[in-house]
């Protein structure tokens, strides 16, 4: 029987000949990913025996260096928990970085695999082709002790790309125009094939793929092409892996046709991104307070390299706040040696250690009452990142970038006329 | 002991799309259960841990629970929640309710069938759902077995102790941990 992407890994995982919608099955987990916070209100320190430290990694992400006593108790925690299973791949605080992006660099993301986190973008780890989702803390704690977990066969709706992406646009603008004409996809997996793909470079797919939690969808998918054997060949040299990508014939809920060509730069109102997205072009102007560029989304080094380029030469408008948080160490390393960190900084940004920080409101630029964002994280509900009288709107790094130099959301075709 | 499983409680209804943020905002984050607990619904129902009486139910819409893993369904519980009903979970969400022990209930038309206010009894592993208030009994989707049986055991923790998988601490502390 011909299958869809998740079918295939599911299938595989669960060591079955196929699987279908609906179907509950239980499946091996071939990478358990364990952040701070977790060490917060769980038994980790509790654990007899780990099922395999080899599957198991320990990302410090969402609130490092430790804002307060209480968040250095989970540093602790981590560290001893590490210490007493032998688990080898710890990222603490120096090689830390936001999980999905740590992760997917150090290669623990491959084709095939179940991957799995306490964090709900961890569907990030679809854009490698593999079936990767954020379970509860309790879950992640069974997989530790037992290596497996169990899924519910979702329905997959596909979209099939064609023409070729505009480079003004990014994934998330993709991703927004999906999610406003669309709505949520609740209970289902998205999958993303077609002519059009090609066009889509990596980080603009690990957006796209990070931001499908945004619509309820259990898994977002993408097929393991060139791209993504070339970025396998920087990240997990020597390491084999099992390509996963649907069969021709395959079943889907829905197939929807985008064609990347008429994509333009997209912003979400505040709220949800689900029916609540419109063109750049035709909102109304909105002036803001903050502007931040980062998160697991949209913190890659593609994200800050069109920032730097925008910014560069200019000031970032008197009474905003450009805020750039780097997703990993890594990344932050190749933006200073590629001076895109100094070109920021010239310009007026705040460039932050790699945290989660700001993105879910819990320290380093979170916002007060009444004030403005325009961000290109992932998540803009009420009171997502600060007070719950703040307004988050959300769009492209480049949207991002450009507003914060203009004062209100903006793209940057506007810097041109303003300048002139 | 009476199962967790047949609860009898006043609902409270909220909306479509109601997000872990808004029951769980992130600086709650910062604080220990019983505390957090107190920060649910901060955003659009303040005020509203203050009101609930152990054996309430939360009745919610479409796509209840989108947004983030944090575990919500602790707090719930640590509030004495004793059952969710939506007409449809985020999935995550709906993990997470039921490995802490809260039988959470899919029932398609559910503001229809409920007011706030209203007194329910319901029986998850049967699908029996009646509302006293308006003297209507509905039959809905009941908890798949492997689902009744986790949560009759207490939870996912009980399980991991049960088998032996954990350390057991002693009896004072909350599933929630140590904080
Ligand atoms: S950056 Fe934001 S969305 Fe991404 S893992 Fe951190 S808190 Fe979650």
């Amino acid at each position: 029987m011909p299958d869809t992407i998740i079918e295939k890994i599911l299938a595989r995982s669960s060591g079955m000949s196929e699987v279908r919608p609906g179907q509950i099955v239980t499946s091996d987990v071939d990478m358990t990913v364990v952040i701070d916070v977790q060490f917060a209100h769980d038994r980790l320190g509790d654990v007899r025996a780990v099922h395999d430290p080899d599957k198991i990694a320990v990302v410090l992400d969402h609130a490092v260096p430790a804002p307060t006593p209480r968040d250095a108790e989970h540093g602790t925690k981590a560290r001893d928990f590490v210490a007493k299973h032998d688990i080898d791949r710890f990222y603490d605080v120096g090689r830390h970085g936001i999980v999905h992006q740590v992760i997917a660099e150090q290669g623990l993301v491959l084709p095939g695999t179940v991957v799995c986190c306490t964090d709900s973008h961890t569907c990030a780890g679809g854009a490698l082709n593999s079936a990767a989702r954020g379970l509860g803390p309790l879950e992640i704690l069974q997989m530790i002790c037992t290596g497996q977990t169990w899924y519910r066969v979702p329905p997959t709706i596909r979209y099939e790309l064609t023409g070729a992406k505009p480079a003004h646009v990014n994934g998330k603008d993709i991703f927004l125009a999906i999610a406003g004409a669309y709505g949520d996809a609740t209970d289902h997996a998205l999958e993303f094939g077609g002519p059009g793909l090609a066009s889509v470079p990596m980080s603009d797919r690990r957006t796209i793929a990070t931001q499908g939690a945004e619509i309820g969808a259990d898994f977002t998918l993408f097929p393991c092409d060139d791209l993504t054997e070339a970025f396998l060949a920087e990240v997990a040299p020597d390491t084999t892996y099992v390509p996963s990508n649907a069969d021709a014939d395959a079943e889907y809920a829905d197939v929807r046709t985008i064609d990347l060509s008429t994509i333009e730069p997209m912003v979400a109102l505040p709220g949800t991104v689900i029916n609540n997205a419109v063109p750049l072009s035709r909102l109304e102007s909105v002036t803001i307070d903050q502007a931040f560029i980062g998160s697991c989304a949209n913190g890659q080094l593609a994200d800050l390299e069109v920032a730097a380029r925008i910014v560069a030469g200019r000031r970032v408008a008197p009474g905003v706040r450009l805020i750039v948080t780097p997703a990993s160490q890594q990344v932050y390393l190749d933006a200073v040696r590629l001076g895109y960190v100094a070109t920021l900084v010239e310009a007026g940004a705040v460039v932050t250690n790699s945290t989660c920080g700001a993105c879910f409101g819990y320290h380093m630029g979170v916002l007060a009452p009444g004030e403005v964002c325009v961000t290109s994280s992932t998540r803009n509900f009420r009171g997502r990142m600060g007070s719950t009288e703040a307004h988050v709107y959300m769009g492209s790094p480049a949207t991002v970038a450009a507003s914060a130099l203009i004062g209100r959301i903006a793209s940057p075709d506007e810097l041109a006329e303003v300048a002139a | 002991m009476t199962s967790p499983l047949r609860v009898r409680g006043r609902a409270w209804v909220f909306g479509d799309e109601i997000n872990t943020d808004d029951m769980y905002p992130g600086f709650a984050m910062k604080l220990p259960v019983p505390e957090a607990a107190q920060h649910m619904f901060d955003a659009t129902r303040p005020g509203w841990p203050r009101l609930v009486e152990p054996g309430d139910i939360v009745v919610a819409g479409r796509n209840f629970g989108l947004g983030s893993s944090r575990a919500c369904a602790e707090l719930f519980v640590h509030l004495g929640i004793s059952c969710l009903i939506a007409e449809q979970y985020n999935s995550l969400f709906h993990r997470n309710a039921l490995n802490y022990g809260l039988p959470a209930l899919v029932v398609p038309m559910a503001r229809q069938l409920i007011d706030e206010g209203d007194v329910l009894a319901v029986d998850a592993a049967a699908g029996l759902l009646r509302n006293e208030t308006r003297g209507v009994d509905h039959q809905v989707e009941p908890l798949p077995e492997f689902v009744t049986e986790l949560i009759e055991g207490g939870g996912l923790i009980s399980r991991l102790e049960a088998g032996g998988y954990l350390d057991r601490v002693d009896a004072t502390s909350t599933t929630g941990g140590k904080s």
